[in-house]
């Protein structure tokens, strides 16, 4: 461990740190544009300069390696003086438009340059202009303000792995442009405008609409999908503005989707905002007595065995709670948090855990990916195993539907028949496995929401006890969820209890008559003409597939709209926090239900979110530890049942369509017709 | 002066065949196997003893660089890479090398390959060498028919296949990591350091890259013996070198002559003398555009070696004479020599990228004399910014022309502009 | 270096003749596995020389998919490196060197020659067959001034030898390249000061 002395500091630092990290270490502050934690060291822009003794030249601390004995200094006026130059360098050609551009407040440039800059110019020629690059629906470009930084393309090249993103031409005519001006593809690609450290690279839906100093943030968690992605949700009034990533190095790091990024305009349109209730077929406004008393009313008529109710993916786990407690009161057995008809859950925790966690692909050294496609179903993570195979040693095979994962991986097969030669020992990679210190499967809702699917689970957990990848200190067994509330629900007991009916017989019953009461709680992913003539009451945020097929609605919150809780795929429990209000008369969730008993005459047990909580812990005590990845107990045994020969389908098929906030997203719309024109051939990634 | 017997490159300028049967003539591919046999501690050793240090501008001791790879490789290839990215303006001398005298080079780098464990070796030619770059890989392709590369080189017991690459037209491919990256089939940007080459270079393996001189002048080195090699020139500024001399002088031309010879015997003995005799002169650039200027009063006395023209604040760069008399637009010619760093500037890196536009802009306006005459001391700043704080040596090579002429030709910029502000003044009279 | 862009008007597609495509392997073969994509540059320069001396469009997606690169990355290397003509160019193109050596010894007047007989810098002259651009130092500065057409390097120019040269070639004669001078490369033009005591080396 190399010991160096910054600033008069003595530092020791691991093995391969740089000089920067040393003096971070030290506490000294060292500006940077280019350098970036996550990204491959550019060392371009030369703001990190510091002094290193017996160096004729000030050396850019990026790049330099920590030596022994080395001598840095950084608070010197010749550093300072070197720095005031890179500054005055990448001043000359940036326009002065701060005041219209959105990175005003947020700027790097802007700050540094209070620190660094002067209040003149000496430059007295014509500053460069830009013909700005045509970049897609997410990022907009102002080319002249770009200080060529690259960590843009570096960005898409190594943590997105889609190389759309480069730098034409050279010297100051460098550009950086995609190719031919084509809308970038990643799902990641939002990611850009915060790396960017100027304004060159900005949200196109968030342009002109706000200023950072007049926004509200708020910390709280991603539904988007089941990583449960840490987001800051910066809200005016009662306006989701926009949403960025918060660091979780255990999670999502600093990135997120564009799903996870982009979705807050969707927050704004289809929205429930008052109850409604159904008459003469048509739905009409309600107050929350009338919307009530009609359900009070059905529920009277209706007895418990023909009562149902169906959890929907973003719902959060007070609700489900609440709502499970609902229907346990009203003497109801079938209820169900998989719309999918997943066949998971029952078998302890481990089995449908994503065990190995999210920072644990790292330490994997081979991936055998089952009827998933986590590009699509969770891309931050995908972007993980991407991080993972980059730094080599790591095969990775795939069952299921073939795709671009972003990195090399051997397709083995579409379905149940090539899972089978792994576990029987007659398929190459099983091998590959087998040699593995840490293989790893992961399993997806494809090959689980199939009538086998309990069959599947079991053959993969017998693969990878037969890889040797369950251990004491690895458990090499993963479930990825593609639903917010998914593990949440398998916590909390959402499933059907003793003789009650899982979705798919609910939805069965209910086209047969024998169900003539559901309870959507913002359940939108269903068929919901299987709903039959059952009086269905939908509880949610958007006027979607649920709401239309609805008795009675009752106006919810949305995730950006409570406080709540929600289990990722790891099963870690995080809270979600509130950083608007709901619409008019929209509820929190879990108050809608505890109101509803009431006037059901089953009042529920709880008179406020501490007391539900409470006794949310009672029924699993997972949800006492909050932001860690929980021990999840032992993984049953596998197994050999017959599974049937259709190949594995993906789960999720239309990215920017996975939820009803989605589909009322505008931005998600573009974004999905803008791929349906590219098509998947055509988007620079060939190579 | 330097006695023909002495002289390297004795089919310099073509008169003789360039080809296999000539250059065996001039003694090439004589005893290789024996310098071989002798190993490769023994080649570097008399690489170091020899004196030579690199032909390609920055004059780092070629043997010293050698022996910087690694000794014995940990499974992966080294590479030798030759540099014939010849692109210093004033620089012409690799380009005879490759087309009149290709076989020294060839041989050089089998010995050069065997002495840092290297099986392969890639000559990079700068793009515009068409014929250049088609002369040396026929010589190549005699080479290997004679059994001199491939497979057991030479009948030496060493492997040593070489490839001719082309770059396409990019000064600064002849930066050696910048080489290295466009070798790879990237953008021609300089890579950080460290790594340098020998420990991370082409393909992340052990390379080193050599310019072309300093590799065709090491047979003839390991031949006659570094003592020879070292016995001419001065200390520290050993053997022979290719000078070439352009500009205003009666008979431009590419010589090779003894290190240290003096500046201006090498122009009245060679070229000719200066157009208009020797006190027509005004300023030369001795060692290719990135060197500062020295006017005729340092010329007067000057050697042409690393040491004395370092001495007088210039250097020996790559020994391209560039002779400018007193006819000569001083500003404009740096004006000039700015426009080509700006255009060569790969865009990577701040100073550089912004300061080679920046300072091209200001000496432009200094030569129509529209400037202020406190931009000379601005100009100089910028410079100076430039200078020393960039990834590569491009930004010292862009910065230093411009310091030379305000060194030595402040007055004359001075004029410049006092003589527009009075033109200037007459006209709104 | 000026902003360059592709030319807006591109063929349809390109691919190689086959006797290309076959010299294409043999230089993507000295290259070890993986490696491939260090041919770009010859690869992309072929190709320049197969569409008449310009670099379509797509060419660059055809070269990188044969060297499985990303376009955007073939786009940068097409870019880069000035050689590759973006905009198609005369059928003789002509290379004038304006760099500082050049320049000190009548590089400007070549410039005006050509702007007098072809036309505007970068632009095909009127009969379609010629066009030129001042392009940097070529390394051929004891011979300055010079310019390159095509492939070749013409030597020791002035105005009125660069007038000529121009004609010949739009009357499809045979220029020598190389000095247009009494010497023959680039030894001094009185006569050798040096090699005069190697045989062979001075010609006699």
């Amino acid at each position: 461990m190399p010991k160096l002395t910054v600033d008069g500091i003595e530092v020791e630092v691991e093995q391969g740190a740089t000089v920067l990290q040393a003096c971070e270490d030290a506490g000294a502050e060292i500006p940077r544009f280019c350098y970036h934690e996550r990204l491959s060291i550019a060392g371009n822009c030369r703001m990190c300069l510091v002094e290193m003794e017996r160096s004729p030249k000030p050396v850019a601390s990026c790049a330099m390696p920590a030596a022994d004995g080395m001598v840095i200094r950084t608070n010197t006026e010749y550093v300072k003086r070197a720095r005031e130059g890179v500054m005055e360098f990448l001043l000359i050609n940036h326009p002065l438009d701060c005041p219209i551009c959105d990175q005003g407040g947020e700027c790097d440039l802007q700050d540094q340059a209070m620190a660094y800059g002067v209040d003149t110019s000496r430059f007295d020629e014509n500053k460069r202009a830009v013909e700005d690059k045509e970049m897609g629906p997410l990022v907009k470009t102002i080319m002249t303000r770009c200080i060529h930084c690259t960590r843009c393309v570096r960005f898409v090249t190594e943590v997105a792995g889609v190389p759309e993103i480069g730098a034409i031409g050279r010297g100051e005519d460098m550009e950086i442009t995609t190719y031919l001006e084509k809308a970038l593809t990643s799902e990641l690609q939002g990611n850009v405008i915060d790396l960017c450290p100027v304004g060159a690279l900005t949200s196109k839906p968030y342009a002109f609409t706000a200023r950072p100093w007049e926004l509200r943030k708020t910390e709280t968690i991603d539904v988007m999908d089941a990583v449960g992605s840490n987001i800051r949700v910066d809200a005016r009034g009662s306006e989701v503005m926009r949403v960025m990533p918060r660091n979780n190095d255990d999670v999502n790091e600093e990135w997120i989707s564009d799903k996870t990024r982009f979705i807050w305009d969707g927050l704004r349109t289809q929205r429930l905002d008052k109850p409604y209730v159904r008459e003469n077929g048509k739905l009409r406004p309600a107050s929350w007595q009338e919307a009530f008393a009609k359900i009070a009313e059905k529920v009277k008529a209706s007895a418990p065995e023909k009562m149902a109710a169906i959890a929907g993916d973003l719902a959060c786990a007070e609700s489900m709670k609440a709502l499970k407690d609902l229907m346990g009161a009203l003497g109801s057995a079938n209820m169900d948090c998989r719309q999918d008809g997943a066949k998971i859950g029952g078998k302890g925790r481990a089995a449908y855990l994503f065990n190995s966690g999210i920072a644990g692909i790292e330490e994997a050294d081979a991936l055998l990916i089952v009827g998933s496609n986590p590009r699509l179903e969770a891309p931050v993570l995908n972007a993980r195993i991407r991080k993972r195979w980059l730094e080599g040693g790591f095969p990775v095979g795939l069952i299921g539907e073939d795709a671009d994962l972003t990195y090399d991986k051997e397709y083995l097969g579409a379905g149940a028949q090539t899972l089978k030669e792994i576990a029987d020992g007659t398929h190459p990679f099983a091998r590959i496995l087998q040699v593995a210190e840490k293989p790893m499967l992961i399993l997806g809702q494809g090959a689980l929401a199939r009538p086998d699917g309990e069959a599947v689970l079991e053959t993969c957990i017998g693969i990878i006890r037969a890889a040797g990848g369950v251990s004491a200190d690895w458990n090499g067994f993963n479930v990825l969820h593609t639903a917010a509330a998914r593990v949440g629900g398998l916590d909390l007991g959402f499933l059907p209890g003793e003789g009650g009916k899982d979705t798919n017989a609910i939805l069965e019953g209910a086209s047969a008559g024998e169900i003539d009461f559901v309870y959507l709680l913002g359940a939108d992913e269903i068929d919901t003409a299987r709903l039959g003539n059952a009086f269905v009451v939908y509880q949610g945020t958007h006027g979607d597939r649920g709401a239309h097929r609805a008795d009675v609605i009752l106006p919810g919150a949305a995730y950006t709209e409570k406080s709540a809780h929600w289990v990722n795929t790891e099963g870690r429990v995080q809270l979600g926090e509130r950083a608007a209000f709901p619409p008019g008369d929209a509820r929190e969730d879990w108050a809608i239900l505890r109101a509803l008993s009431e006037v059901l005459d089953q009042k529920l047990p709880y008179d406020n979110l501490s007391q539900l909580r409470a006794a949310l812990c009672g029924d699993a005590p997972s949800f006492e530890m909050r932001d860690v990845q929980p021990q999840a107990g032992d993984l049953p045994q596998g197994g050999t049942r017959e599974m049937a020969d259709a190949p594995f389908h993906a789960a999720v098929r239309d990215f920017y369509f996975t939820n009803p906030i989605a589909r009322a997203s505008k931005v998600m719309a573009e974004c999905a017709a803008l791929q349906s024109v590219q098509g998947e051939g055509a988007t620079g990634t060939n190579g | 002066m330097l006695k023909d017997q002495d002289r390297i490159f004795t089919n310099l300028y073509g008169y003789d065949d360039w080809g296999l049967d000539g250059a065996r003539r001039r003694g090439d591919w004589d005893g290789t196997k024996d310098i071989i046999a002798k190993g490769k501690d023994w080649i570097i050793e008399e690489m170091k003893q020899s004196g030579l240090r690199g032909r390609g501008g920055a004059g780092f001791p070629t043997g010293l660089k050698w022996s910087f790879m690694p000794k014995e490789s940990d499974g992966r290839p080294h590479y030798l890479v030759v540099n014939a990215d010849e692109s210093e303006p004033g620089t012409c001398k690799d380009r005879e090398i490759m087309r009149h005298d290709p076989h020294k080079l060839i041989e050089g780098c089998l010995l050069a390959g065997f002495a840092m464990n290297a099986n392969a070796g890639y000559i990079y030619v700068r793009g515009e060498f068409i014929r250049e770059r088609e002369r040396l890989q026929a010589a190549v392709d005699q080479a290997y028919e004679a059994g001199l590369l491939g497979k057991n080189a030479a009948a030496s017991g060493w492997d040593f296949d070489l490839y001719v690459h082309h770059g396409a037209g990019a000064y600064i491919c002849g930066e050696e990591t910048a080489l290295i990256e466009s070798l790879e089939g990237k953008k021609g940007m300089p890579r950080l350091k460290p790594p340098f080459p020998a420990n991370a270079g082409l393909y992340g393996a052990p390379t080193t890259v050599n310019n072309v001189e300093s590799i065709a002048v090491a047979p003839t080195i390991l031949r006659r013996g570094a003592t020879w090699f070292a016995g001419l020139g001065r200390p520290n500024n050993t053997g022979t070198k290719l000078f070439c001399i352009s500009g205003h002088v009666n008979q431009p031309c590419n010589v090779e002559e003894e290190m240290g010879i003096s500046l201006r015997e090498l122009i009245d003995k060679h070229a000719g003398g200066v157009r208009g005799g020797w006190d027509n002169l005004l300023a030369v650039i001795p060692g290719g555009s990135s060197v500062p200027m020295i006017p005729k009063s340092i010329c007067d006395d000057v050697l042409m070696d690393f040491d004395s023209l370092k001495e007088v604040q210039s250097g020996l760069g790559t020994a391209a004479v560039i002779v400018m008399d007193k006819s000569t637009d001083v500003i404009k010619a740096i004006a000039r020599i700015s426009a080509f760093y700006k255009h060569e500037s790969c865009g990577q890196c701040t100073p550089c990228r912004e300061g080679t536009g920046w300072m091209w802009r200001v000496v432009e306006r200094m030569a129509r004399g529209e400037a202020d005459k406190s931009e000379i001391d601005l100009l100089l700043d910028v410079t100076k910014r430039v200078e020393g704080h960039t990834i590569c040596a491009l930004g010292d090579a862009a910065a230093w022309p411009v310091q030379g002429l305000i060194r030595h030709f402040r007055h004359v910029i001075e004029e410049r502009i006092d003589s527009r502000q009075g033109a200037a003044t007459v006209a709104a009279e | 270096m000026s902003v360059r862009r592709l030319d807006p008007n591109q063929p349809e597609s390109f691919e190689f003749t086959p006797e290309n495509l076959e010299w294409a392997k043999g230089q993507i073969a000295k290259y070890p596995d993986g490696r491939q994509a260090s041919a770009i540059i010859p690869l992309l320069w072929q190709a320049q020389k197969q569409h008449g001396g310009w670099l379509p469009e797509p060419a660059i997606r055809y070269v990188a998919d044969m060297l499985g690169m990303a376009y955007i990355r073939a786009l940068e290397v097409a870019t880069f490196y000035t050689m590759f003509n973006l905009t198609p160019v005369g059928e003789h193109f002509v290379q004038v060197c304006g760099t500082t050596p050049c320049w000190l010894r009548g590089a400007d007047e070549i410039k005006d020659a050509c702007k007098k007989h072809i036309g505007p810098e970068k632009t095909l002259s009127a009969d379609g067959k010629m066009s030129w651009m001042e392009v940097e130092c070529l390394g051929a500065c004891v011979n300055a001034p010079m310019v390159q057409i095509n492939d070749d390097y013409y030597e020791d120019l002035d105005g009125a030898k660069m007038e000529e040269i121009i004609k010949a070639l739009r009357e499809g004669k045979d220029v020598t390249p190389g000095p247009q001078s009494s010497r023959k490369t680039s030894e001094p033009i009185g006569g050798l000061t040096t090699l005069t005591e190697v045989p062979g080396a001075g010609g006699k």
